[in-house]
């Protein structure tokens, strides 16, 4: 019986591998526009003026207290009666991106708190303006605080993923899903499901206790 | 839409919320002990001398943290009874849960113990303490102090992904949106709600988390 259902599960490996691109896809773009809305509301909570910083605070505080799964629902099913309708892709990718957006910006800006006040003092004192104070003088010495958490962050990032599946993307995780209705034997499928994110997550992890490791060695 | 918002429908799902919010604390609360006590052992098991005990330490932390919870879940919930091993769901939603967060925690634990100085436990020996006595008086209190902040994320964590066991259908908090939501056509009003009752449960937690951070700056200054 085991031999026929893993005959069956070599049959869906292409599927599977479909799946594992639909992973690969909305992650990467949503690490890049969470990325970058990550860097521009991380910098945003470091004014400390107009309640700005507070109003950073609210939205980072509400992404860490909602479970994504809730989240995913309200921009799928809300969205649509406000007059937004979305496909599943584009709300997975907006979920996604909104969600480690609010983590990659507590990320940086921890960051650039980081750097000792003096330095900013100088790079005013030698006239830089505000946005090549940040580019010259702040961020290189920030990124060392904050690369390591930002690639951990990468890792939470493509194993949330898996929870767009529940709103029709046919991401590994659904894929797996599907399959399992098909060929009842739960831990070969899933098992097959755990090793693709396995090959995506593990070198990541291991990059970011690398760079951790690095950098904590570099500064001594 | 969201001008027809209804408050009185929310009234009436009340009972239904609040027995979700109950189902997502102590689903949470049981799983949070049993990852405690794995976390420990596997902490305990990572740091041993047995090479065998540490490998197998090692491939489950690794394995946990590098997929994702849904599929474990699912891993559980489709492969368990193919073992004839029959968990209701709840229960499967659990060992999951604990399973999943007792990784994290390991690490957890494992970053409070090695961030004791070695020089502590050669003056508490030097001072003629015995192991109980510098573990209970030295190097407990300073692992344990350091790691609640973070035990208490890992905590947070933990009530966010039991959102996940709505997908094997165990009614709790998440549960009880959807079903209000598909009942009555109002998603707006269900996930709203829901999102309300997990910042409140997240707010709780931050605050003891900080409390706890403050109470240790002020111990350290005296």
């Amino acid at each position: 019986m085991i031999a026929i259902y893993f005959k069956g599960l070599i049959h869906t490996l292409p599927l599977f591998f479909k799946g594992l691109w639909i992973t690969i896809l909305v992650s990467g773009v949503s690490l890049i526009a969470g990325t970058a809305l990550g860097v521009i509301c991380g910098i945003l909570r470091t004014i400390r003026k107009w309640g700005i910083s507070r109003l950073m605070g609210f939205y980072a505080d509400y992404m860490r207290g909602v479970p994504f799964l809730v989240h995913i629902f309200i921009i799928y099913f809300i969205l649509p009666e406000v007059g937004i309708q979305l496909d599943p892709f584009p709300a997975a990718t907006i979920a996604l991106t909104v969600y480690a957006g609010a983590y990659i910006s507590e990320i940086v800006a921890a960051g650039i708190q980081s750097v000792p006040k003096g330095q900013m003092e100088a790079a005013t004192a030698y006239g830089l303006n505000p946005f090549q104070r940040l580019r010259y003088v702040i961020f290189p010495q920030a990124i060392r605080v904050i690369l390591p958490p930002l690639v951990g962050e990468y890792v939470l990032l493509v194993k949330d993923s898996s929870i767009v599946s529940v709103i029709g993307l046919t991401d590994v995780t659904r894929v797996g899903w599907l399959t399992v209705q098909r060929i009842p034997e739960g831990l070969m499928v899933f098992g097959l499901v755990g090793i693709l994110y396995f090959i995506i997550c593990y070198p990541m992890i291991h990059l970011s206790h690398y760079l951790e490791e690095k950098i904590s060695y570099e500064s001594q | 839409m969201l001008e027809h918002f209804s408050f009185r429908v929310i009234g009436q799902y009340m009972p239904l919320f609040l027995r979700g919010l109950w189902a997502t604390c102590w689903i949470s609360g049981i799983s949070i002990f049993f990852a405690l006590l794995i976390g420990i052992i596997a902490c305990g098991l990572r740091l041993s001398k047995g090479r065998f005990l540490k490998k197998i330490a090692g491939i489950y932390i690794e394995s946990i943290r590098s997929t994702p919870l849904l599929a474990q879940l699912y891993f559980f919930y489709f492969g368990l009874p193919t073992l004839h091993v029959n968990l209701n769901e709840v229960q499967t939603g659990i060992l999951a849960l604990a399973l999943n967060s007792g990784a994290y925690i390991a690490e957890i634990v494992r970053a409070g113990i090695v961030s004791i100085p070695s020089g502590q436990v050669e003056a508490a020996t030097a001072y003629g303490l015995n192991y109980l006595q510098r573990m209970r008086y030295v190097i407990l209190p300073q692992a344990l102090g350091v790691t609640i902040p973070a035990l208490l994320g890992q905590f947070i964590v933990l009530v966010k992904d039991s959102s996940l066991v709505s997908l094997i259908s165990v009614l709790e908090l998440t549960r009880a949106g959807q079903l209000m939501a598909s009942e009555r056509f109002m998603p707006a009003e269900g996930f709203f709600t829901v999102a309300a009752f997990y910042l409140l449960i997240y707010y709780i937690l931050k605050y003891l988390s900080n409390w706890w951070q403050n109470r240790l700056i002020y111990m350290e200054g005296h």
